[in-house]
């Protein structure tokens, strides 16, 4: 498995704050974040959006949260 | 673009802070005091006071904003399904961290809300209290970077969600019937201000109306002051601000447009002009509001989509206004209480501490 950032359950900002500090150390590449609201998950697409960074899929998981993975080039 | 998406976008949430805004005058004109159109800190401590956990006459009401945000924001959240009842991530830090956000709040006078309204009012001591405000959220932020965490929470039962609006609910109830349940059924509570800004509300319907209506688009929109400024510290990302200062531009030209506008320092509705305790009390309130994850307005939000910890927060907000009327840690117009200051300097203490303390390496 590949990198990776668990921000479920974490109050904000903490989820937009693991995924900056795993952008800063990538650099660039392919990670997934997975979280457990939309709030999050919105945070999570502004901050990618600011970053550089796309979000190449979105996977809805079975207890009602996302695995988002994201690409830096 | 679906209606979900849309609330997520700037213009989204640019018509949100300008519907607030607008509301927030249109509701002071209806009735509310000046330039408290709506304040989550003072609307909770109104209804401390109405349930009698504090006797400071002149501001105990049951308001029905605070219940239509709390309602607004659970409607919103079945609607789109984001209902997610949970809890478990430090409650009783939570529990504190409200009753300091309180505390402070209650120095300075208002909630960050009241704060930018207060502004738009033409109030000059809110520039102090805004300040304040940035700068507790700052260092909110460097304890958040250093790897502050409250833990994460769990999912649980739906009834859990909730108690805070059943609670919520039963408050309607006390409010509508206003029964004499002390001496033996002979006097309140409930409690009701005959006078002050207490005795000042926009009729029932009205302000549970506005107030379910800021709740559901609140919640669609993630609205957060404290949220704003850490964003812009944090991410250099203005989405939430952008939503902020459309609240203080809208609600200052609906007070131009009303006659309620009124520029100076002194001699402002329900406000003092001590600047130093309108910045510390103002920076204890963005302090505990950036450790627990939201302002008071948002955690009522949240509370509303199921979170369990934001509503131990709202509790610890009411029960901190009872203890800030009742031990004269509150301001009132003719200045700062007597022992505001020592509450302001133990919030800040106790925030460091927790904020210092509270450290995990979250993988």
């Amino acid at each position: 498995m590949g990198e990776q950032v668990d921000a479920r359950g974490l109050s904000c900002p903490q989820p937009v704050i693991l995924t900056h500090n795993k952008m800063k150390v990538l650099r660039k590449g392919v990670f997934e974040v997975l979280v457990d609201t939309d709030t999050s998950r919105e945070n999570i697409s502004r901050l990618a959006k600011n970053e550089g960074w796309e979000i190449i899929d979105t996977k809805k998981t079975e207890d009602s949260g996302y695995i988002l993975t994201l690409r830096k080039e | 673009m679906g209606v979900k998406n849309f609330f997520g976008t700037c213009l989204g949430i640019v018509l949100v802070g300008i519907f607030i805004g607008t509301f927030a005058a249109l509701l002071q004109k209806s009735g509310n005091p000046a330039n408290m159109g709506i304040c989550v800190a003072c609307f909770e401590r109104d209804i401390a006071g109405a349930l009698g956990i504090h006797r400071a006459a002149v501001v105990q009401y049951i308001r029905p904003e605070i219940i239509g945000f709390v309602f607004g924001s659970l409607i919103a959240a079945y609607a789109f399904k984001e209902f997610r009842p949970r809890v478990g991530s430090a409650p009783i830090v939570r529990f504190v961290l409200g009753f300091f956000a309180m505390s402070g709040a209650l120095v300075f006078l208002g909630c960050p809300w009241r704060a930018f309204l207060r502004l738009a009012g033409g109030d000059g001591n809110a520039i102090l209290g805004i300040a304040g405000l940035a700068t507790g959220v700052a260092v909110g932020v460097i304890f958040l970077k250093n790897g502050y965490s409250l833990g994460r929470n769990q999912k649980t039962f739906t009834s859990v969600g909730w108690i805070l609006p059943l609670i919520m609910a039963s408050l309607f109830a006390f409010l509508i019937i206003a029964p004499l349940m002390g001496d033996g059924g002979q006097s309140g509570p409930i409690f009701f201000s005959e006078n002050g800004p207490g005795s000042m509300h926009a009729p029932i319907a009205v302000s549970l109306i506005v107030g379910l209506l800021i709740g559901f688009l609140a919640q669609r929109t993630r609205f957060c002051t404290m949220g704003a400024i850490r964003d812009i510290l944090l991410i250099r990302n203005f989405h939430l601000a952008s939503g902020v200062f459309a609240l203080l531009i809208a609600a200052f030209i609906t007070n131009l447009i009303l006659g309620q506008f009124k520029l100076g320092f002194a001699g402002q509705p329900v406000a003092h002009t001590n600047h130093i305790w309108n910045f510390l009390g103002m920076s204890l309130t963005g302090l505990a509001s950036a450790l627990a994850g939201g302002c008071p307005g948002r955690q009522l939000f949240l509370a509303g989509e199921g979170d369990g910890d934001a509503a131990i927060f709202v509790l610890g907000m009411i029960f901190g206004a009872g203890f800030s009327h009742n031990f004269s840690l509150a301001s009132t117009p003719a200045g700062i209480g007597f022992y505001g200051p020592h509450a302001v300097i133990i919030g800040i203490l106790v925030c460091f501490f927790i904020g210092l303390t509270m450290r995990e390496k979250i993988k």
